[in-house]
């Protein structure tokens, strides 16, 4: 029925689909101006939800398009679907602050667009190239979704860092990238895991691979690759953060494990203790550098740190079990995050930001519904059960323990407790302290709807949660043949 | 009644009222008067579907009864399974018993966030009681764990002065011990490929394996009994949680700590609680002695009876690893008794600290002479502590001792030391602030118990007495369970005995 298309696109519909339609929303906004971006941001939600009902709509069997350099399996359709859901929900919760904060400006949810195709590419790409052009639309795009404040010095300085060490992390993909093609000969990454299994210039492409990792690792914002983290999350304005937190997030770490397990899984043993490292050190630091932050924004950086550290764990066991763990992980993760920033993008006094943790001093008597909610996620985040955040760790740590990496479980259950310190600090803050200013109330309906849904979602994910394990499990199987 | 999830409704009636309490609207005053009676209904339809659970119950036998099962997770063969036994039904009844007992005896001394104060106990109540009935172990640490957010709110919340550091300590405590036994559930997961608790009770470990796990499993039941020396969280957390917090903590939180051991070290790690048993009995009767001392020489009330609490717990993990039957009914019925015995006494400090907010012993003396039926009240719980003959605690500690002197003479000598410590304390505590000259003169005016209040004790009284007079009406109960696991534990150390001569003899195996 889609003959109105090349064949041999139909496994990207839903990208040339989200291509076009931005184009068309770029153009639309070119002619109108900014008055209409509210109408573009409302756009490109229904886009993003069409996208998304595309990818779920796609054929089950896995197609390719490209000439094999984008495949679009199980895994790309789930991992997709969290993105396309983490974007809409980014550019939901957009748009009535950026309104009120006086950046509405059309470009605004085009960018978030531009970037959410390229995190698709990255998300399907299965050729080193088609992984370089995925990774640099969606960074180019976030580079500037970053600085979007121009006259603000803050996110005009985390828009300058993250462009600075992202095109360093970008620079030593490459030059991984370019060590593999010479030692494997191919830049295909079904050719890549054909000649390493065959064990020749394996230490060559080891090399590549460090540098490969190391440029992912960047862009997960994993230790010690982090440190641009707590500056841009702080500096940019908090709906660009949020947008970072959720979406990028998903799309990096789906591709470092399609990296990883695919063209790479031959030299599993050796990028498992790479990846051990990193969970470790990310999970330890997620936990501890926490501790000390008054600022809700850093404060939710160095949590997406401890965050990425227990998505590593799953990816260390190199196990289907594990990518299942990781995938279930970013399904909460999204949720959680959503949620959290929800909450303070709701967080204004007197008809401005504040992004001081003592600002949520009294929450719980001034605000209970956002308190409860906010609550919820906090707990959650902390991995106390029954909510859901528990169950995302469950299964990385599940995974962990039958590859037998008992130590590093032990271990991550260990900064989990940690973690819980700065996570119940801040419903110390809600509801044990005295109230401190009243928050405004909420701008546009919005915020409320989402922090009802992801809410509801984290509090009963334990009542029903066969039909997301069994989609996360046929995900983690396509990666796996055989 | 037959065919009734009777368990999962007992569960589950608290969070319906909950859920009801959330819907509240209106005036502040109308609002918590609504939160309060929504609460007390609720929990006593609980207290009534726990009385049909026990009425229900068969004591001939000693598997699992009233079984619920659901697919929940399929893909890892995880099920909603629930279901009691001889061992965790009288808990569910406790915790049921407890509860309205709380919403009372809050219905005054709480005037602050009152719908929020009942939907945490409420919420508390089902976690509780689904953790007793729990028979899959991914269910059951979902609800083990999560009691710790309502009573981290509790204490919070509604507590005294030091609440925030004491709520911080509490949790962080306690999470940091279960999340190595989660560790350990989920290597009991791979090794045996089940969450089943009825089906791993069956299931033999290896010997390395059962250490390995043990540990895990003490890490976090040796936190929650509390064993010393991992006891320091308690008297914070019961000093500064609101009266009705301390009496869940000392009534029902203390005993998922014993009930762990019961049900998971003791069946399926039998070689390791056979290795282990000396470090407990050592843990136990150090915490007995040691912790009896302390609770001399302190002038909180809350406090003495928050380290009361600990040595009390001393001569139940004495009692489970006797390994007979009459040390482990002594153990559960210990527990039943310090269920009802302590909370008592913490509703009997909260009385007078409503009246004269003092937690202190020096604030108060004399006052039978104002407050003769509270006088009473108080008396009856002391000497219930105290071990008296016809009261709960008799019961309880003269089982664990003929158990504990079954296993070893030096073990029964040394808890025992406990009881005349124990009658030390408290008998002195009473003296201080019962009898004497009522000198001070802001306690003049004190009023003595008022018909709330009398409703609350009424029923502790009766539990009390009735338990030690007539304890058959629980230990029969219990019995076909406890012989049961006692039977498992000797065949699989018989096993175990069995084939080590095997390797020793020559000529033996291969």
């Amino acid at each position: 029925m889609t003959t109105w298309i090349p064949s041999q696109m139909t496994a990207a519909l839903p990208e040339v689909f989200l291509a076009i339609a931005t184009m068309a929303l770029l153009m639309i906004g070119a002619y109108r101006g900014n008055s209409h971006t509210r109408t573009i941001g409302w756009f490109a939600v229904a886009v993003l939800l069409v996208a998304g009902g595309l990818v779920a709509g796609t054929a089950a069997s896995p197609g390719s398009a490209f000439g094999g350099m984008f495949v679009a399996d199980t895994f790309a359709r789930f991992a997709k679907f969290l993105v396309l859901i983490g974007s809409a929900l980014a550019v939901v919760l957009s748009v009535a602050y950026i309104e009120r904060e006086e950046m509405a400006r059309f470009e605004y949810p085009i960018l978030f667009l531009f970037a959410t195709i390229g995190m698709m590419m990255m998300i399907s790409a299965n050729d080193l190239i088609a992984l370089y052009v995925g990774l640099e639309l969606q960074s180019l795009a976030l580079y500037v979704a970053a600085a979007f404040r121009r006259d603000s010095l803050r996110s005009s300085e985390a828009g300058l860092k993250y462009f600075v060490l992202g095109a360093l992390s970008s620079g030593m993909l490459l030059y991984g990238a370019s060590l593999v093609y010479g030692f494997a000969g191919t830049t295909s990454f079904t050719g890549i895991a054909k000649v390493l299994a065959t064990g020749t210039g394996n230490t060559g492409a080891l090399v590549g691979l460090v540098f490969i990792t190391a440029g992912l690792a960047f862009k997960v914002s994993a230790v010690p690759f982090h440190m641009w983290t707590p500056d841009v999350y702080e500096g940019a304005p908090t709906s660009v953060t949020a947008f970072f937190a959720i979406a990028p997030k998903i799309a990096a770490m789906a591709l470092f494990i399609r990296v990883l397990v695919g063209p790479f899984a031959p030299l599993t043993a050796q990028w498992q203790q790479v990846v051990v490292f990193l969970a470790v050190l990310s999970m330890a630091l997620g936990a501890f550098a926490a501790i000390n932050q008054t600022n809700i924004k850093r404060l939710m950086a160095y949590s997406s740190i401890g965050n990425v550290g227990y998505m590593l764990v799953g990816l260390a066991a190199g196990t289907e079990a594990g990518v299942r763990g990781v995938l279930i992980y970013l399904l909460i993760y999204l949720a959680m995050t959503a949620g959290t920033f929800a909450c303070i993008l709701a967080m204004r006094v007197h008809g401005r930001a504040v992004e001081e943790l003592d600002d949520l001093k009294g929450l719980g008597r001034t605000r209970p519904a956002m308190a409860l909610a906010l609550a919820v996620f906090m707990f959650s985040m902390a991995g106390i059960p029954p909510l859901a955040g528990f169950f995302g760790k469950l299964y990385v740590f599940l995974a962990a323990v039958q590859a037998g990496m008992y130590v590093l479980a032990v271990f991550g259950v260990l900064a989990s407790v940690v973690a819980a310190f700065y996570y119940l600090r801040i419903v110390k803050l809600m509801y044990f302290d005295e109230p401190a200013d009243t928050f405004d109330r909420l701008l546009g309906r919005e915020i409320g709807v989402v922090l009802t849904v992801t809410g509801l979602f984290i509090a009963f994910f334990f009542v029903f949660p066969a039909p997301m394990l069994a989609a996360a499990s046929a995900a983690a199987k396509s990666l796996f043949p055989g | 009644m037959q065919g009734w999830p009777l368990l999962s409704l007992t569960t589950f009636v608290p969070l319906i009222g909950a859920a009801f309490i959330l819907m509240i609207r209106g005036e502040k005053e109308i609002v918590a008067r609504n939160a309060r009676n929504v609460a007390l209904w609720t929990s006593l339809i609980t207290l009534l579907l726990a009385l049909m659970t026990w009425a229900n119950f068969d004591p001939r036998t000693a598997a699992f009864q009233l079984e619920e099962q659901a697919a929940w997770i399929p893909a890892f063969g995880i099920t909603y399974h629930m279901g009691v036994d001889g061992i965790s039904m009288f808990f569910v009844v406790l915790s049921a018993f407890l509860t309205p007992i709380c919403v009372l005896a809050s219905w005054d001394a709480i005037r602050e966030r009152v719908r929020e104060y009942m939907l945490a106990f409420l919420v508390l109540e089902t976690l509780m009681i689904g953790m007793f009935c729990a028979l899959d172990i991914v269910l059951f640490y979902l609800f083990f764990e999560g009691v710790l957010i309502p009573m981290f709110l509790i204490i919070g919340i509604w507590g005294g002065p030091r609440r925030v550091y004491s709520a911080f300590k509490f949790f962080l405590y306690t999470l940091l011990g279960s999340v190595l036994m989660l560790v350990a559930i989920l290597a009991i997961y791979f090794t045996a490929g089940m969450t089943d608790i009825p089906a791993l009770m069956k299931y033999a470990f290896a010997r390395d394996m059962q250490m390995w796990l043990w540990l895990a499993f003490f890490a976090s039941f040796a936190v929650k009994v509390p064993m010393w020396p991992l006891h320091t969280w308690l008297p914070d957390a019961h000093v500064e949680a609101p009266t009705a917090g301390s009496v869940i903590l000392a009534g029902v939180l203390l005993k998922m700590g014993g009930y762990g051991f019961l049900r998971f070290s003791l069946p399926m790690m039998p070689l390791a609680s056979d290795f282990f048993a000396p470090l407990i009995f050592a843990l136990s009767i150090v915490a007995v002695i040691y912790t009896s001392l302390v609770a001399l020489a302190q002038e909180d009330m809350k406090k003495l009876i928050a380290y009361s609490s600990v040595a009390h717990m001393g001569f139940v993990t004495v009692g489970i690893f006797t390994f007979n039957v009459q040390g482990i009914q002594g153990a559960i019925f210990q527990m039943l008794s310090h269920g009802v015995v302590s909370a008592a006494l913490f509703l009997c400090v909260g009385v007078v600290y409503d009246r004269m907010h003092s937690r202190l012993i020096a604030t108060y003396g004399g006052l039978v002479h104002r407050m003769p039926f509270y006088a009473a009240a108080f008396m009856v719980f002391t000497l219930a502590s105290v071990g008296l003959p016809g009261t709960s605690g008799f019961v309880g500690e003269m089982l664990v001792l003929v158990g504990a002197y079954q296993a070893s003479t030096w073990v029964a000598a040394l808890t025992a030391t406990g009881v005349v410590l124990g009658a030390a304390y408290m008998l002195w505590l009473y003296r201080r602030v019962i009898f004497g000259e009522l000198e001070k003169p802001e306690l003049k005016a004190i009023l003595d118990l008022d018909r709330r209040e009398i409703a609350v004790f009424v029923p502790l009284v009766a539990a009390v007495i009735w338990m030690g007079v007539y304890p058959s009406s629980f230990l029969d109960l219990m019995h076909a369970s406890v012989q049961n696991l006692v039977d498992n534990y000797q065949a699989a150390i018989k096993a175990e005995t069995a084939a080590q001569a095997q390797v020793l003899l020559p000529g033996g195996a291969p």
